[in-house]
């Protein structure tokens, strides 16, 4: 019973719903406590107060009351901290599993006021502090650990302070239903399928072996052997050996021709596949499970595909077949 | 952590233990100092810190020394100098912010005990800079990425705040008379006049400008000779020291024709002895204390604070003309083989003079005309001290007069007693009272003669009239021995020494003096009831009131509003036309805004399109190279809101 009332006080308080657009703090929305050091300097002051009384210690008590008065502004100035702060959600970009998944928040900060030491929260513990500057918006960017593919999200954030004495916690809720997306996690290395390479004309070719075309920046996911390490030698950075393929050539990426047993390391497999696929310039389709994407190439055409191997679902039916 | 933190922190420690460097044991004092160089030099070098074990060793070895040091560890010094000493060494060993949270709270703490030995104006304002510099090292914690300035601006702001604030408690938070539980023995220093009197124990107290008391006279002011503030009774010699004896049976005091009443309001300074001083002779006194059978006035406890009362006096009296037997053989009794050459002298003029009155002029006579004089560096006496003073040196200060004085009397049959206390004052025209110091302090005699009761005799009257008309440098010729203020310094000096004076009067009247009795007249003439619940409401009242203000104050800069009045304007247009449904996307142009809008609303096409090149012109172009105007373009702009408001009630319409 009690801890039904509870929990509508606690509806009632903190209102707890989805945030849509630019959320402005406003009082209904700021909350304050005092920290655990709040409650200690409280003590302390008490300790004082007593010793002022029996020592009869005017400047005793001058002391006692000017740092009490001080705690007790500092709760205005924790408040505005955070008070008509705009919030708004930003982009999200994809992140293969592994990686921090990076949640853009626009904080305007109208005022004329720097706001010190804000500190994003997540129900797990994740955090992050950043200073906003005064008339400008800023991007904080709040990462989080991903361990599985597919839609990541913060959940909710809580937005605090305890500027400027450490004495008063001011927080207030942020709830964007902005998600991002995890891929699977690349295998480090895969030779694309060899046999598995076909031609529109349906004869066999060696994928994307063929002619060396040039080099390009790496980027996280490439495959270890193409990396031009005489190029890297010659202290050029990172760089990735591309190859070309006769026009034409397209491969195509089929879940169940993956050695692996194991779902997971089989859209591993796939992913790796896709990547040096889209790396070498190949043309390349994915066939999973009940869907199938046709062969083609570019950046627009490898997110597809990730996409499609981070939300892949096998049916249960399939997955007890995979498992003899 | 941030170099800048350690070194304020530092700075705050050095600031909060500085006043306790001179009473702390010296070792103590160069054990800080060399801890807290130690400590800066690590950070200014980027040394680490040193072990835990040399942290551990160091802290066992120095609380080892204090225990030596007092025999003791409880009591207040005992106290303070443990934590004078943990919070420099806690200054090694900060890891976390939470350290540095514990290092400010005893910082904290630490300036709160110095109160403990000086209340003084100096203290208060050097309190504030102290906390000034604590809070700027607290702001550190929380604003990492600031200026220092930023930092300084706002531990200043929170100061200013609670200022006022604290004014309000510090009125108005009911005041409990203390103690609420027994103080330590070492609780408060004690100065002043003792219970007891030897040759030299005045001539000490001359040379401390210290105040004693400060007296308001509500009738008439005396005359300085009848100033004669009666302290401690000795009855009691042992042949070189005065002491107050023991009295084994009490009688009250009996004044009759009593006359010349002198009403004052007296504010003794803590001595931490139970005597209060009040003219010659007490007889009425505002607060709860016994008046002795030889006159004085023992308040119940040691005065430990600073107390104040008010008190009536009777310059002219007759005390006890009927007095005890046993009272009269205590003023009497001299030690047995002492000073045979005054027991001699006195036995003279005892022949020689049947009337005791006669024979205490006889003495003063002796006194007056063989060759006495005043000086605060009497040559040393011998075992026979009054002899070796009354028939070699004859140089003396007031205490060596009273004692050969009232050891003639005895040894002449006449029942006398020394009275010390204080004489005279110093009149501080700028606050209207009289100063007592240390410096005042006097001895006197009283002896009792038949018919008129115990009379007071001054043989220092004799030698140094100036003495007791004037001051003490009036009556001394060689003044180097003396006190400063006692020297008469120039007029200048002397004037800037009365307004501080005045203004510290006016310090511990008010601001230390402030206690349940202070508050509660001061409320009443303001016209409040003083009952705490009053109390506490106007002190809620009063709170509200200033934060209120104060977060009117801090807010406004929330609600700032641009200052430029083009985008005003332009974000006015941008809000009409988001009404009428052509809301701005927040990625979108001002230009392709308005083409936007110019496709959707031909109508509103051309003014908009036109309204918005001068915006961009004005707003982003070189200054003052716009075609538009402000004025002619601010004009413009608001015909357009006006033409917008039309479409809308014609829609509504």
């Amino acid at each position: 019973m009690l801890s039904h009332f509870k929990q509508k006080f606690r509806i009632w308080l903190f209102r707890p719903k989805i945030d849509q657009g630019t959320v402005t703090l406003t009082q209904r929305r700021i909350f304050i406590l005092p920290t655990k050091q709040g409650l200690v300097l409280g003590g302390v002051l008490i300790l004082m107060l007593l010793g002022d009384i029996n020592y009869v210690l005017s400047l005793g008590y001058v002391l006692t009351f000017l740092l009490a008065m001080m705690a007790v502004m500092s709760m205005l100035h924790a408040f505005r901290n955070l008070a008509h702060l705009q919030i708004r959600a930003g982009r999200v970009d994809a992140v293969f599993c592994g990686e921090p998944a990076q949640f853009m928040l626009h904080f305007d900060n109208p005022s004329t006021l720097v706001r010190h030491q804000l500190w994003l929260r997540d129900l797990q513990g994740n955090k992050v502090s950043f200073d906003l500057p005064a008339q400008q918006v800023s991007q904080v960017a709040f990462s989080l650990p991903t361990h599985q593919r597919g839609w990541v999200q913060t959940g909710r954030l809580s937005l605090y302070t305890t500027f400027p004495l450490g004495l008063f916690h001011a927080w207030s809720y942020l709830h964007f239903d902005t998600q991002g997306l995890v891929y699977p996690k690349p295998l480090p290395f895969a030779p694309l399928p060899v046999s598995l390479a076909f031609n529109e004309a349906g004869k066999n070719h060696v994928a994307g072996e063929d002619e060396f075309a040039g080099l390009r920046a790496y980027t996280p996911g490439d495959a270890l052997p193409r990396i031009a390490w005489k190029a890297f030698a010659r202290e050029q950075g990172l760089q990735v050996k591309q190859f070309s393929t006769p026009v034409g050539a397209a491969l195509l990426f089929d879940y169940l021709h993956t050695p692996e047993r194991d779902v997971e390391a089989k859209l591993s497999h796939l992913t790796r596949w896709v990547l040096d696929a889209e790396a070498q310039g190949l043309r390349y389709g994915l066939r999973l499970l009940g869907s199938e994407l046709p062969a083609d190439h570019g950046v627009a055409h490898r997110d597809l595909c990730l996409q499609q191997l981070a939300l892949f679902n096998p049916p249960s039916t399939m997955t007890q077949k995979a498992q003899p | 952590m941030n170099p800048s933190l350690i070194y304020f922190l530092l700075l705050s420690i050095a600031m909060v233990i500085a006043p306790h460097a001179l009473h702390l044991p010296v070792w103590v004092s160069v054990l800080c100092g060399v801890v807290l160089l130690w400590r800066t030099l690590l950070t200014y070098f980027y040394k680490p810190l040193p072990s835990h074990k040399l942290l551990i060793v160091l802290t066992v070895a120095s609380i080892g020394g204090i225990t030596i040091e007092f025999q003791t560890v409880f009591g207040r010094e005992v106290g303070v100098t443990l934590l004078v000493l943990l919070a420099t060494l806690k200054l090694m060993e900060i890891r976390a912010a939470r350290d540095v949270m514990a290092l400010i709270f005893l910082a904290c703490f630490i300036v709160i005990t110095n109160f403990f030995y000086s209340q003084s104006m100096v203290t208060a304002v050097y309190m504030l800079a102290t906390l000034f510099v604590v809070v700027t090292t607290w702001l550190h914690l929380e604003t990492p990425n600031a200026q220092l300035k930023a930092r300084f601006r706002l531990a200043g702001v929170l100061l200013l705040q609670a200022i006022p604030l604290t004014l309000i408690l510090f009125v108005l938070f009911p005041r409990v008379q203390g103690p609420l539980w027994g103080l330590p023995q070492d609780a408060h220093a004690s100065s002043g006049l003792g219970d007891t009197m030897s040759p030299g124990s005045l001539s000490k107290l001359s040379l401390s400008d210290a105040v004693a008391f400060r007296v308001n006279y509500e009738s008439a002011v005396p005359r300085r000779n009848q100033m004669y503030w009666r302290g401690p009774v000795l009855w009691n010699f042992d042949g070189r020291t005065w002491t107050p004896g023991h009295n084994a049976f009490v009688m009250p005091p009996k004044f009759t024709e009593l006359s010349q009443p002198m009403d004052y309001r007296v504010t003794l300074e803590p001595h931490n002895k139970s005597w209060l001083f009040a003219l010659d002779v007490p007889y009425q006194l505002s607060i709860d204390a016994t008046l002795t059978d030889d006159f004085q006035i023992l308040s119940k406890a040691p005065v430990t604070s600073r107390l104040r009362y008010r008190a009536r006096s009777h310059l002219v009296y007759h005390a006890n003309v009927q007095e005890l037997d046993t009272q009269l053989r205590r003023a009497l009794a001299l030690p047995a083989g002492f000073n045979p050459r005054t027991r001699e002298l006195a036995t003279t003029w005892r022949a020689q003079q049947k009337d005791d009155a006669l024979l205490v002029n006889e003495a003063l006579r002796y006194f007056n005309q063989q060759g006495f004089t005043y000086t605060l560096e009497p040559p040393p006496l011998g075992k026979h001290s009054v002899d070796d003073f009354l028939f070699n040196t004859k140089q003396g200060f007031c205490e060596y007069y009273a004692s050969s004085f009232v050891f003639l009397m005895r040894a002449a049959h006449i029942p006398a007693r020394v009275v010390t206390g204080y004489l005279g004052g110093e009149f501080n025209g700028v606050g209207k009272y009289y100063i007592v110091r240390q410096s005042d302090a006097h001895a006197w005699a009283e002896v009792w003669l038949s018919g008129r009761g115990w009379v007071r005799v001054d043989p220092t009257a004799a030698i140094a009239p100036g003495r007791i008309e004037n001051n003490l440098a009036a009556a001394v010729q060689d003044n180097s021995a003396m006190s400063f203020m006692a020297r008469n310094p120039p007029q200048w000096l002397r004037n800037l020494s009365l307004n501080w004076d005045a203004a510290a009067n006016q310090w511990n009247q008010w601001v230390l003096g402030y206690d349940s009795e202070r508050q509660f007249d001061f409320l009443t003439r303001l016209g409040m009831e003083v009952t705490w619940q009053k109390m506490v409401s106007w002190m809620g009242i009063g709170l509200a009131l200033f934060i209120a203000l104060f977060s009117a104050w801090m807010l406004r800069h929330l609600f700032h509003r641009t200052t430029d009045k083009i985008q005003d304007q332009w974000l006015t247009l941008c809000n009409r036309l988001a009404k009428v449904g052509l809301a701005r996307e927040p990625s979108e142009a001002a230009l392709a805004y308005a083409q936007r809008v110019a496709q959707l609303r031909p109508d509103l096409a051309r003014p908009f399109l036109e309204i918005t090149q001068g915006y961009n012109a004005l707003r982003y172009g070189v200054a003052g190279q716009a075609e538009i105007k402000q004025q002619q373009w601010l004009v413009q702009a608001k015909q357009f809101a006006r033409l917008i408001n039309k479409t809308v009630s014609k829609l509504d319409s």
